[in-house]
């Protein structure tokens, strides 16, 4: 089952507070690897808090932890924090201004049991140094 | 070692020397009449014009608003561009050129101390780090204190020592050179989206006019014995008729002694605020109106505040007049509300020549420079970038030098002019004596700092411009020739050292820092202390210890104490 | 300076360098060089200044070496940053929004002296504002203006409560000014957003917009305020008598002030949504006072902007490859340069594009030779090629910051930074003169293979 929503991205306190804490700390996975969902949305795929799941848009996949959203209600949209999990499906500016689009990313989301979050660290060894999905090192 | 400026032909009017040949001793950054000439190197400047080195007294060329009008525009800065040098940074900007390029054209110009024109003291520090880094002047900063809720109230209790102890006390916090008054009253007004349109409006909850205001700051000034006087840029700037309210703000001040050997007051921009009409088809020339006044007075001096008839940035911190001018234009519009000071505003504008009103407006700025008939009166500015920008002063000095210059511009601009002005049927021509006034001498005594600014005699700063110019073959037909000349040096010096040679920067130097330090009694300045500082932590948006100006934002600091 | 009662020294007016807010009342109490208490700062703040106890810094600077890094000295890490700078053809120079002005100089000066593209976060925060304003003007005022006299108070497309938590307390809606001194009572808050945000909770109204429809909903409420019959019911979610509402409400306080955020500028429609407030807000002003506020993100991002500005004439993303500044986003922006791959080398500093740019860009940023300057060992520096550890700007070192509004405040220095760490500032001097004397170097060479020929 899944779920075809918006993607919108942004800062939060947590993420705010994790980050100067440092980027290497679980602190930082556990407050910017999430997905914040409104309760409708997680109750039409049956997704609980805490669940690990999938979100991808035509650039790639990624891993978090679904949350229920504590700002809704806000059908139809999902927030991931901005950081290294989120931008792994971000896409480059296309309109001239050098923004990213950032906020109203299509994406579909599905339950992903069983798999792992990464942590920041890893996640970017796995992107950009180990090889990305196309197997091959960027590097 | 010393340096001699050989054989020039020198305009020195603060010192009565118009013209002679004669030689200018250098030493320690200084004038000298005595120095080893065996050991002193030697400049050959025979056949040249030499004077002292150009003072500028009211110029948007640093801070907050002047960098929010570079940001807006970028198309000012696209076409108008300096490349990097070995030994210069590069820049951009036309209006409103980049810090380094400031320092470099103004010193091409032979010009050597600025005083920019508006610092919000909020904004302050923001001032002083672009002063720092424009190079090869000594700079100050007049400072914003017409529409203070500090000044207001102590004005209207009545209580002008402790306004002088508070004026004393914000120069020294943030540096600031002299008292600047803008709009009085009307930025306040502006808070509200209202103004003060004449010298008895009253300011919105202040229960204060701006006529009290000037007055008082008048008296503020001249008690705290300021180099400068205050500097007024009075209410209803570029309005239809506006000359009245100038003419009455002109009488204010009327009797108060000033602390100098200079004015009590100086009328800034003085051309955008002579005009008479009641509509855009009735917009007319009343320069003859004050320039009446001012020949008369002894104690009002005026800046011309020169339209140039370019595109420029207009940037003032008489907020509600840009929201105004760019309800006209319908272009682009900046305002910047600074609590508790002041609300600058800026909007681009184009004086075209086919305007009537642009027109008549660059007429009003010669009608003033041509009618007043003691140059010490009328200092040369445009406003920069507001009439245009200081680039433009060679050809503003083009056009007071030659009768011609100015009857092919008047072929030109709008047949408006003919009609609604009288410059056509002015004869005066000035003389490189003139313009060293206009240009410098003037400026000095008006700042307070004819002992080591404004001319050549022993004591003065070494700082000297030279210009290609035979003042025995001169001839005012060639304006062309004229404006080049001034365009570009043959050399400026600055402290002593050559750093402009035939046009071109060859060293570049950091100026000082002017700012003032004004006695006052300890006792009310305590009393003062402790009023900032319980309204300051209720009102302001930062902490008191955090809005002084501390030193190591200066280049060369350097005190004037009163 | 006070002494702490019981214990160590209290260090007051502090400036907080973590978001454009720059409160500057902390106070911090410091025993033994270590940070032991902070008051006054929100949870974000308080956790810069404390972490600093507990952090495992990098310490020496590191150079890549057969894939992992290797600790080396100063000289060796300096002398490959001047290597990678000077080989590079175009180098982008990123980051700036963490650290003061001070170092800002040295690095505009770097840029020019390589002929690269320096480019600040605004590339990717408020970016487009600056465009929209480029293109309408921006009337704005400090914080202490709205403080004294606003009435109304809208947040859009911004949620402080997360991003600058004591924005609202300290300047917009708890306060006491001049003019309302009753605080909140005195003030209206209105929030407009897609979601009912912790900033939204606390709104007098919140008026949820459609996704990407923000441009609709601004024009509507223009529309009506200058006059104009709205023919449709509902514009971007909002009822036609909420718009009714809304745009009275704002004609008739007496001082109104709007925040705009990531909301308008990240979202569809960018600039063009930001050209929709300022508008909208120049409107207002035909019938009452109104004033509009950037919410800017990073404590130094509106700093960069400034010097760049009065340096070059431009607020973001200068180009110097021709040797005097050139301006053009999407061009000369940070993404659109590492999209089109042009970029041979890279200097960070003060910010983490590895993990806050798009996979693509990161993606660029990985295959070529990277210097990451910075007091944390983040994402960017794991991919870099040198990463030399600086210290923390406005905690170790004092420089001089603008707030959101502009208003320039200087940072203080409140413990030492560890031994052997330099400033941002020294570090790109050092830089600097590396690739200088590497340039005379290149010259004189240049020179005598011309005699010999």
């Amino acid at each position: 089952m899944s779920l075809e929503v918006t993607l919108i991205t942004g800062r939060t306190v947590s993420q705010g507070e994790a980050m100067e804490r440092g980027k290497d700390l679980d602190d930082y996975t556990k407050a910017a690897a999430v997905c914040e969902l409104d309760p409708a949305d997680m109750e039409k795929i049956g997704i609980n808090e805490g669940d690990t799941i999938k979100v991808s848009t035509g650039i790639g996949e990624v891993i978090v932890r679904a949350v229920k959203s504590r700002q809704y209600p806000h059908e139809g949209i999902v927030f991931i924090p901005m950081g290294p999990w989120v931008n792994s499906i971000t896409d480059m500016p296309a309109d001239s201004t050098g923004m990213p689009p950032f906020k109203g990313i299509p994406v579909k989301i599905e339950q992903a049991k069983g798999e792992k979050v990464l942590s920041s660290h890893d996640l970017i060894e796995k992107l950009y140094l180990r090889g990305n999905e196309k197997g091959e090192g960027v590097r | 070692m010393g340096m001699i400026l050989k054989n020039g032909i020198v305009f020195d009017p603060m010192n009565n020397v118009k013209g002679e040949k004669k030689d200018i001793l250098i030493e320690n950054g200084v004038i000298v009449d005595k120095l080893n000439e065996r050991t002193a190197r030697v400049v050959d400047v025979s056949n040249k014009v030499v004077m002292p080195g150009g003072v500028e007294i009211h110029s948007h060329m640093a801070g907050g608003k002047v960098n929010s009008g570079r940001a807006l525009r970028p198309e000012d800065h696209r076409g108008f561009v300096m490349p990097k040098t070995d030994i210069t940074r590069s820049g951009s900007g036309f209006s409103t050129p980049t810090t380094f390029m400031t320092g470099y054209l103004y010193s091409k110009m032979g010009y050597t101390t600025g005083m920019t024109a508006a610092l919000p003291p909020l904004m302050g520090r923001h001032t002083h780090e672009e002063l720092k880094d424009i190079p090869m002047m000594d700079k100050g900063a007049l400072t914003l204190l017409g529409n203070n809720w500090f000044v207001m109230r102590y004005l209207k209790e009545g209580d002008i020592e402790k306004c002088a102890a508070y004026v004393s006390w914000l120069l020294n916090a943030v540096k600031g050179y002299a008292v600047k008054i803008v709009n009085p009253g009307g930025s306040e007004a502006w808070g509200w989206g209202k103004n003060c349109r004449s010298i008895d409006d009253p300011v919105p909850h202040f229960d204060i006019t701006p006529q009290e205001i000037i007055k008082g700051m008048v008296e503020v000034n001249e008690r705290l014995c300021l180099p400068h006087s205050v500097h007024l840029h009075p209410n209803n700037l570029g309005r239809l008729g506006n000359f009245e309210t100038t003419l009455q703000t002109m009488k204010i001040p009327n009797g108060t002694k000033a602390a100098g050997d200079r004015q009590v007051l100086q009328v800034t921009h003085t051309q955008f605020h002579s005009y008479g009409g009641d509509s855009w088809k009735t917009f007319e020339s009343k320069a003859d109106a004050i320039a009446d006044v001012i020949n008369k007075s002894d104690d009002i001096i005026i800046d011309t505040g020169f339209v140039t008839l370019d595109e420029t940035t207009t940037m003032t911190a008489d907020g509600p007049m840009e929201f105004y001018l760019s309800g006209l234009t319908r272009l682009k519009w900046v305002n910047r509300n600074i609590e508790l000071e002041t609300s600058p505003g800026i909007t681009p504008f184009v004086f075209s020549k086919k305007m009537p009103t642009a027109s008549i407006q660059w007429a009003i700025g010669l009608e003033l420079a041509l009618l007043i008939e003691d140059p010490w009166k009328v200092l040369l500015t445009t406003d920069h970038p507001n009439g245009g920008p200081f680039i433009r002063y060679p050809r503003i000095i083009a056009w007071l030098m030659s009768e011609k210059y100015r009857e092919k511009t008047i072929s030109e601009v709008h047949k408006a002019v003919n009609k609604r002005s009288v410059v056509p049927t002015l004869d005066r021509e000035y003389d490189l004596n003139e313009i060293a006034v206009i240009t410098r001498a003037g400026q000095a005594k008006s700042l307070g700092l004819d002992h080591i600014k404004g001319h050549l005699g022993p004591g003065a700063h070494a700082d000297i411009a030279v210009y290609d110019i035979d003042p025995a073959n001169l001839n005012p037909n060639n304006y062309a020739e004229i404006e080049e000349k001034f365009a570009n040096t043959a050399y400026t010096i600055k402290d002593g050292e050559i750093v402009v040679k035939d046009g071109e920067i060859v060293k570049v130097v950091d100026g000082r820092t002017l700012f003032v330090n004004a006695k006052v009694d300890p006792g009310i300045e305590k009393d003062v202390i402790k009023d900032i500082e319980y309204n300051f932590k209720r009102f302001y948006s930062i902490n008191l210890a955090n809005y002084p100006v501390r030193k190591e934002y200066l280049t060369r600091p350097m005190e004037i104490r009163t | 300076m006070k002494k702490a009662k019981g214990y160590g020294r209290m260090v007051t007016d502090v400036v907080c360098p973590f978001c454009g807010t720059l409160c500057d009342d902390l106070e911090v109490v410091v025993e033994d060089n270590k940070i032991k208490n902070v008051r006054h700062a929100c949870r974000i703040g308080s956790s810069k200044f404390l972490a600093m106890n507990e952090l495992k810094r990098p310490n020496r600077p590191m150079i890549r070496k057969d894939g992992s890094f290797e600790e080396v000295d100063m000289a060796a890490a300096i002398e490959e940053c001047g290597r990678i700078l000077s080989r590079s053809k175009r180098p982008l120079l990123y980051g700036w929004s963490s650290t003061g002005c001070e170092a800002h100089f040295v690095g505009i000066e770097l840029a020019e002296e390589l002929g690269g593209v320096i480019d600040s976060t605004s590339s990717v925060c408020h970016g487009p504002s600056v465009i929209a304003i480029q293109d309408v003007g921006y009337p704005s005022a400090t914080l202490g203006d709205v403080k004294n006299r606003a009435d109304l108070i809208i947040y859009w497309g911004a949620n402080p409560m997360h991003a600058h938590p004591r924005h609202l307390s300290r300047y917009s809606v708890f306060p006491r000014g001049y003019f309302r001194e009753r605080g909140q009572q005195d003030r209206e808050l209105i929030v407009v957003d897609v979601r009912k945000t912790d900033t939204a909770k606390l709104a007098n109204r919140f008026v949820q917009v459609r996704y990407g429809e923000d441009f609709e909903l601004l024009s509507a409420l223009r529309l009506v305020i200058n006059g104009k019959e709205l023919e449709a019911d509902e514009v971007a979610g909002v009822s036609k008598e909420d718009i009714l509402e809304l745009a009275d409400r704002m004609k008739t306080c007496q001082y109104g002030t709007l925040f705009f955020g990531m909301g308008l500028t990240q979202s569809y429609g960018t600039h063009r949504n930001i050209d929709a407030g300022i508008s909208l807000v120049r409107d207002l002003n035909h019938h009452t006072k109104f004033s509009i506020v950037a919410m800017r993100g990073h404590y130094n991002v509106t700093g960069i902007g400034e010097v760049l500005t009065w340096q070059t004439g431009y607020p973001f993303a200068v180009d110097f490859s021709r040797g005097y500044p050139r301006y053009n986003p999407g061009e000369t922006t940070a993404n659109d340069v590492l999209q089109r791959e042009e970029a041979d080398a890279a200097l960070i500093i003060a910010s983490d594009p590895v993990a806050h740019f798009p996979k693509k860009a990161v993606e660029h940023l990985a295959r070529i030779p990277m210097i990451t300057i910075g007091p944390h060992m983040i994402p960017t520096a794991q991919l870099s090629e040198v990463f030399i550890p600086s210290s923390i700007s406005g905690i170790e070192e004092a420089s001089t910051a603008y707030r959101m509004d502009t208003v320039p405040l200087k940072l203080r220095k409140v413990i030492e930074p560890p031994e052997g760490i330099y400033s941002d500032v020294e570090i790109l001097e050092m830089i600097l003169e590396n690739v200088r004397e590497r340039r005379v170097r290149q010259m004189e060479r240049e020179k005598k293979a011309g005699e010999g020929r």
